[in-house]
């Protein structure tokens, strides 16, 4: 199985109930009060899987459902925006305190997560084309070398919620899943093949989803 | 040509959207810290303080609307702590020694309050008191009585206490201003005494 079968959007309708179990999981209080007590479970482990359960969840969806999404949304761009703004406003050090303290703001992250990051960013990802995926994933990479690093020398706490080498430590596991993403990455280009499966574009003149 | 334009105007609609969010999110873009947000709330609106039973390092009772008409300087502690505890109790003396011999006994009270109660009993306030040079008059350490009294000042103050490692705490230390109406209306940075004081000196 080469790595380029992961990045390629293929339909796994049976994926659905699974998704809602590990969603559920997560949400329950024992469950995302560890996840949440330290800073990296939070952002490493927790939040990554949020956004993984929005993108599986797109490809548990059928062709006309995603055609569906991708059309009301106005299309493969505004999507790509979405995930973005909305993984931003997760990012900020704020909103990880706020869903720490109030269980309103964990819930809207819950949602967000994998309604407002995963899906559109996997319904966008096969019409962005090389180039795009290229700018999310340098993005992506430079993001988190950046914050990460932030983490490692910044003598202040940037949350209320949380210790400082928790801090630290969360800001080490940003490198090396940078690290880890760019070595997937350029693997996923050299080694993997394309798709087997072209599905027929969504409308004419329309990327295929 | 039609789906491209659809697309750059929901994109376009979507920026609109998340900037305003993030806006919203961030305070005008001026505060991506739950500290900073808290210090800026704090002086947009200074807040009212909850009714808590304090217990001084000679065990006597008190309230912190007893001080009102007063200003009063608060830094929150645990006498165990040595690590940022010790800048912030310097910073605490420093105020303390620096303010005018009028104003330190009739017009500002420090108060030194402890989130550690169950350890923190007045043998402890009195040494921690010792330590940084309270007097026990117009710098008072003290801890809340009733176990869910502490809880309440913390958030309004918003303060965060976290366990650490070594059985001590984290907590964003700082110096708390609370006005003579009895609202907290400013907080500064501990390495901010200069500032707090001239604070201090021109909000009379």
């Amino acid at each position: 199985m080469n790595a380029r079968y992961w990045l390629a959007l293929r339909r796994k309708p049976g994926m659905f109930p699974a998704l809602l179990a590990l969603w559920g999981l997560l949400a329950l209080p024992p469950v995302r009060y560890w996840l949440e007590a330290s800073m990296t479970r939070h952002m490493i482990v927790q939040m990554p899987l949020l956004v993984a359960i929005g993108s599986a969840l797109a490809h548990s969806l059928s062709r006309q459902q995603r055609c569906r999404i991708v059309a009301a949304a106005g299309g493969p761009l505004a999507l790509l925006t979405l995930a973005s703004f909305a993984s931003t406003y997760w990012m900020m050090p704020r909103a990880l305190d706020l869903a720490v303290a109030s269980g309103a703001a964990d819930a809207v992250k819950f949602v967000t997560l994998p309604l407002l990051v995963g899906l559109p960013l996997a319904l966008a990802w096969r019409p962005l084309g090389v180039l795009g995926r290229g700018f999310v994933w340098t993005n992506l990479i430079s993001m988190l070398v950046f914050i990460g690093w932030l983490y490692i020398a910044a003598p202040l706490r940037v949350c209320n919620s949380y210790l400082v080498d928790d801090q630290a430590r969360a800001g080490w596991w940003m490198v090396y899943a940078a690290a880890g993403i760019f070595a997937t990455w350029l693997g996923a280009l050299f080694v993997g093949k394309p798709p087997a499966t072209v599905d027929t574009p969504c409308a004419a003149g329309y990327p295929a989803i | 040509m039609k789906i491209v334009r659809r697309d750059l105007f929901a994109t376009l609609v979507v920026a609109v959207l998340g900037t305003a969010t993030l806006a919203w999110g961030s305070d005008g873009f001026s505060a991506f810290t739950a500290e900073t947000a808290r210090r800026q709330q704090v002086l947009r609106a200074p807040r009212a303080l909850p009714t808590a039973v304090l217990e001084d390092q000679d065990g006597r009772r008190l309230t912190l609307q007893d001080f009102a008409g007063k200003r009063v300087v608060v830094e929150f502690i645990y006498t165990r702590c040595d690590s940022v505890c010790l800048t912030l109790g310097t910073a605490f003396r420093q105020i303390h020694q620096r303010l005018p011999e009028a104003a330190r006994d009739s017009d500002i009270v420090l108060l030194s309050i402890s989130f550690d109660p169950q350890r923190d009993d007045p043998a402890a306030l009195r040494s921690y008191a010792g330590r940084f040079g309270a007097d026990g008059e117009s710098w008072r350490v003290v801890r809340p009585l009733a176990s869910d009294d502490l809880p309440a000042l913390l958030a309004a103050f918003g303060v965060v206490v976290i366990p650490n490692a070594l059985g001590g705490f984290e907590h964003n230390a700082a110096l708390h201003l609370v006005g003579r109406d009895g609202r907290l209306s400013e907080i500064r940075d501990l390495a901010a005494v200069d500032a707090f004081l001239a604070d201090l000196e021109a909000r009379t």
